[in-house]
């Protein structure tokens, strides 16, 4: 009898009892991937929040995430990180093999696979860092205002220009201040490659030149000073030489790529976002990645196949293809929408 | 581990051999699903590009109707399309590279209903309120653009 009830108690409290048929391990897996989803959501809502707030403002993506390896200069918009999609998935997709294979006990697949997921997360990760740095190194180059405002510059047929086309060299009288000058060895931010005068002048000398401004342009609205021919419906307002010029005179920043206080690309927010979202899913890739090398080790080790159980590469597998569908829905935020 | 794998996917009009089979089909779905919306991100059709619906106006009525088809009035039909494919894509790998099919339905609703619950109450809250801020800019006397 005492026997008896030692049997159920051990069977009620080691693991023994499995709410909703599944294993302890793999319950608390949902729980955190619950809790992390949850987390992703707060921070795409108030990605959301912001764009809603600056619908009329925020940057294209298409123009911003436009570039794509070995193709230079090229406007390839969406293929870069449609490829980075497909990568993920795939790598999923391992993941679910070596998970099949675990449940039929092959170790060396299981081993083969996981490698293969591993490779596929590293790819990513890397892939994502190619973007960053095309992001922070910027492409053509912006004013901020006095108001806080990005104004980009286009030739005659709407097409953006960069900086270094047209700006002028004036006499330099401003000199990067770094750490061994400074009777308090800080340095300051790295100069933009043009100063302000050298941007103006330049435009002020080439006449087939005009701003672009941050704001969408609505074909009902006929606002004063937007250049008559050149404008799209929805697409960036672009405004006559005259009121080009008037823009200009609140020139106050040279704006080159993206940092966390200003970026090239428009509102302020789009930067932080991009580098807070994709940087904490990076981070989820990244960890992943680790987690997965260690199982992988003990997949080779043999540790599962003295347990008798895969159902480790199961749960890191469940992290895994979680990361994948908070990539799907940053995929649709960030690029698509 | 002991228990079976569901292999049909599209409600059972789609059966697989093995897990494996049933693996690689849905990664090929997923794969049309990715292309279409690259595609559809690229070429941005004009068809695409405006409300299919104006909103309603005046009365209560009115209000009613613009809440029961907003997404048809306040959305362009290609973000539409973007957020429904979106949503397959995340069915799939949930129901079958995280094994949610084959899960008993107390956990797949545990989990699924929870976070559909609170992610729709959240985006509703900030995505309003965000909406709020837009029309205060635009309408006010603020100026921040200069």
């Amino acid at each position: 009898m005492g026997a008896t009830v030692t049997t159920t108690e051990e069977k009620i409290w080691n693991g023994g009892n499995e709410p909703m048929g599944a294993s302890y391990g793999k319950m608390m897996m949902w729980f955190f991937i619950l809790s992390d989803a949850l987390t992703f959501t707060g921070f795409l809502a108030a990605y959301g929040f912001s764009r809603f707030k600056f619908a009329d403002s925020w940057p294209i993506a298409d123009e911003v995430f436009n570039h794509f390896p070995f193709l230079h200069g090229q406007d390839l918009p969406m293929l870069y990180v449609a490829l980075m999609t497909f990568i993920l998935i795939f790598s999923s997709v391992t993941m679910v093999l070596a998970v099949d294979a675990g449940h039929h006990m092959k170790k060396s697949r299981v081993a083969f696979y996981m490698f293969l997921t591993v490779l596929g997360g590293l790819v990513f990760v890397g892939s994502q860092a190619w973007e960053w740095k095309n992001f922070i190194k910027g492409e053509y180059g912006a004013i901020e205002t006095k108001g806080g405002s990005i104004i980009q510059f286009v030739d005659q047929d709407g097409k953006r220009i960069k900086l270094e086309e047209f700006a002028k060299t004036l006499p330099k009288d401003r000199v990067q201040h770094e750490r061994k000058n400074g009777i308090w060895f800080t340095k300051e931010a790295s100069l933009p490659d043009y100063s302000v005068a050298e941007v103006v002048e330049g435009f002020k000398a080439n006449p087939n030149i005009y701003v672009r401004t941050q704001e969408a342009y609505f074909d009902k609205n006929d606002k004063k000073g937007v250049h008559p021919t050149l404008n799209k419906e929805k697409h960036k307002t672009i405004l006559t030489r005259e009121e080009s010029l008037a823009r200009l005179n609140d020139a106050v920043h040279v704006v080159q790529g993206a940092n966390l206080v200003r970026n090239e690309y428009g509102s302020k927010q789009f930067a932080n976002f991009f580098f807070f979202i994709t940087g904490f899913h990076g981070f989820h890739v990244f960890s992943g990645v680790v987690i997965n090398f260690i199982i992988f080790l003990n997949v080779i080790l043999g540790t599962y196949e003295k347990r008798r159980s895969y159902e480790m590469v199961e749960k890191v597998g469940l992290y895994w293809h979680f990361v994948d569908l908070v990539w799907v829905f940053v995929f649709t935020f960030f690029y698509l929408v | 581990m002991a228990h079976e794998h569901n292999l049909a996917i599209f409600r059972g009009r789609l059966k697989f051999k093995s897990n494996e089979q049933k693996i690689w089909g849905v990664l090929i779905f997923l794969s049309i699903v990715t292309a279409i919306e690259v595609v559809l991100g690229i070429y941005k059709p004009t068809a695409l590009m405006h409300p299919l619906i104006s909103p309603f106006e005046g009365g209560l009525g009115a209000t009613l109707m613009n809440i029961i088809l907003s997404p048809f009035i306040f959305l362009i039909p290609l973000n539409f399309i973007f957020l429904f494919l979106t949503i397959v894509k995340a069915y799939y790998i949930t129901w079958d590279f995280m094994h949610m099919r084959d899960e008993k339905a107390s956990l797949r609703k545990a989990v699924v209903w929870t976070f559909v619950f609170l992610a729709l109450y959240i985006a509703l809250i900030f995505l309003l309120e965000g909406d709020y801020i837009y029309e205060v800019y635009k309408t006010s006397l603020i100026k921040w653009n200069f």
